[in-house]
């Protein structure tokens, strides 16, 4: 099939001869050359990179709304982001970045052992990346800094005990992946398969990475530890006070603030002197009436103090403007932004690695040249792009407000 | 730099200019990192997004060689940043309209530790 869609294109049939075999080696039969198989591909891949940014663009849309509608609560939420790992994980994607164009040069000069070397390179930067991840988000769910709705962050036991270890779970795949992979390296030594031996030992290191990342995030996490926990509760009270003192009613989404007030409603102490009477009466039995006054009392201090609203009733002017509460939620919806989106931005990375795995594969069979490097290049492009949307989101989710 | 004879469509990029590339990004991650230490207010961001931009500009024209793409394939990619502002854009200018929707008007009381509290709320709610 290959041979009759090169003889229809006669330009084609004098290269074709000296190198027979490879030459058509890896050119779809519906291609007449090697640089139209490629230009295909690669209007392939700019279009879906097109699809991808516009999906993170709905990303960054709600991220601007919120932030928009609640620019204290970001400031203040994004101080539980550690800046340190942000930068980090920042540098090793840039890294990675550049060992995936360089593996793109490879690719194209026939540097096959090289290539393989960059491949494995981006591969471990990947790693590293996630399993620095992993302590971040494993660190945040144990705080309770959970999307809207499980959020249960407590400034006062910012670290509950007994909760359950969040690390291991999110390194248990990849401890199985590695476990498989030198299993399978062990026995492709005993059988003297080289072939596999050269694809595993990178992998190896791959996933060895991982637990790189996760020692590299410990050793940062708890450098700044000290500092940052006892930073975090001062920066927290600070700007709770800092908000108070301007007038800010857009209140934070932090609870210490909220303790106090609930502690001592001053504004109802009076009234609740006046209750006692009302109390004493209430608890005799034969007088439901007082009860029922007396709770709808509480009621109505409740909702008086703001933070609930009842049933049918609509809050005064703009409601998200002018109403002075500070619920779980508006922190919890920072944290399901952040989650949201760099939650996608790692299954994308997830996603690059499985593919350039298969690279690893292909590149370790020498499969890639000058006139076949495409699928190289549009794994390049795509984890390009993964590293561009994290350029963004770096600066807009761990250096708000700092 | 490339070599367009011996390489046919391929455009093997030098490696002073990947490893300058890659510098020029991680100074600029420092760049931003330093920014975000002074308290710039509104300008803040937008400083910030300047930075990042600068930082696509560079991977988009080095490492993702939009330099030396097919003028239909830099038309593709320029387009869907066309779209993303006219969504970005028409969103975002017209916030004010539904600003007061993007929050619940009934929310929960926000202790945890309040379960009876809650309840009697919830329950007086209906």
């Amino acid at each position: 099939m290959a041979n009759t869609a090169l003889q229809a294109d006669p330009s084609h049939d004098d290269a074709g001869h000296h190198d027979d075999h490879e030459h058509h080696e890896n050119l779809a039969h519906h291609f007449d050359t090697y640089e139209q198989q490629f230009d295909a591909g690669k209007l392939g891949i700019w279009v879906f990179l097109v699809t991808e940014v516009l999906f993170f663009g709905g990303l960054f849309c709600a991220y601007a709304l919120y932030r928009n509608l609640r620019p204290d609560v970001f400031a203040g939420s994004s101080e539980f982001l550690n800046t340190k790992l942000g930068a980090i994980n920042t540098g090793v994607l840039l890294f990675s970045s550049l060992t995936m164009a360089w593996g793109v040069r490879c690719a194209q000069l026939r540097q096959h052992k090289m290539l393989a070397g960059m491949l494995a390179a981006t591969l471990s930067c990947a790693a590293i990346f996630l399993g620095v991840k992993a302590i971040e988000y494993s660190h945040k769910w144990s705080m309770g800094l959970l999307p809207a709705g499980l959020y249960t962050y407590d400034p006062a036991n910012p670290h509950p005990a007994g909760g359950p270890n969040y690390l291991l779970w999110i390194c248990a795949p990849f401890a199985i992946g590695l476990l498989f992979v030198v299993g399978w390296l062990i026995i492709a030594k005993i059988k003297k398969d080289e072939f596999k031996v050269r694809v595993l030992m990178p992998l190896t290191v791959v996933f060895a990475c991982f637990f790189v990342g996760v020692q590299l995030g410990t050793i940062l996490e708890s450098g700044g530890e000290g500092e940052h926990a006892a930073g975090d509760d001062h920066h927290v009270v600070a700007g709770a006070d800092g908000h108070a003192e301007h007038g800010d009613d857009h209140a934070e989404g932090r609870a210490d603030e909220h303790l106090e007030d609930l502690d001592q409603p001053n504004n109802l102490a009076i009234e609740k002197a006046d209750l006692a009477g009302l109390e004493v009466l209430a608890q005799d039995q034969s007088n439901p009436g007082a009860r029922d006054t007396l709770e709808a009392l509480k009621r109505q201090e409740a909702v008086a103090s703001g933070s609930v609203l009842q049933g049918d009733q609509r809050p005064v002017e703009s409601p998200t403007e002018k109403r002075v509460t500070a619920t779980p939620k508006q922190a919890g919806v920072f944290f399901s932004i952040y989650y949201c989106m760099t939650g996608v931005h790692a299954i994308h990375i997830l996603a690059g690695m499985g593919v350039m795995i298969w690279l690893l594969v292909r590149a370790t069979r020498a499969e890639f040249n000058e006139n076949y490097f495409g699928p190289i290049d549009y794994v390049g492009l795509y984890w390009h792009l993964v590293d561009l949307i994290w350029i963004y989101l770096f600066p807009l989710l761990y250096l708000i407000g700092k | 730099m490339s070599d367009h004879s011996d390489h046919g469509f391929a455009h093997p990029q030098s490696i002073t200019t990947l490893l300058t590339v890659f510098a020029a990004l991680v100074f600029l991650t420092i760049v931003t990192v330093v920014q975000a230490s002074f308290h710039l207010g509104n300008w803040e961001i937008w400083i910030a997004l300047f930075i990042a931009s600068l930082k696509a500009a560079l991977v988009l024209y080095f490492f993702m060689h939009l330099g030396h793409e097919k003028p239909f394939n830099i038309l593709v990619f320029f387009s869907t940043l066309f779209f993303l502002a006219l969504f970005l854009g028409g969103t975002l200018s017209d916030r004010n309209a539904y600003r007061n929707q993007l929050e619940p008007d009934i929310d929960e009381p926000y202790r945890s530790e309040a379960p009876a509290e809650a309840a009697e709320t919830a329950a007086a709610m209906e």
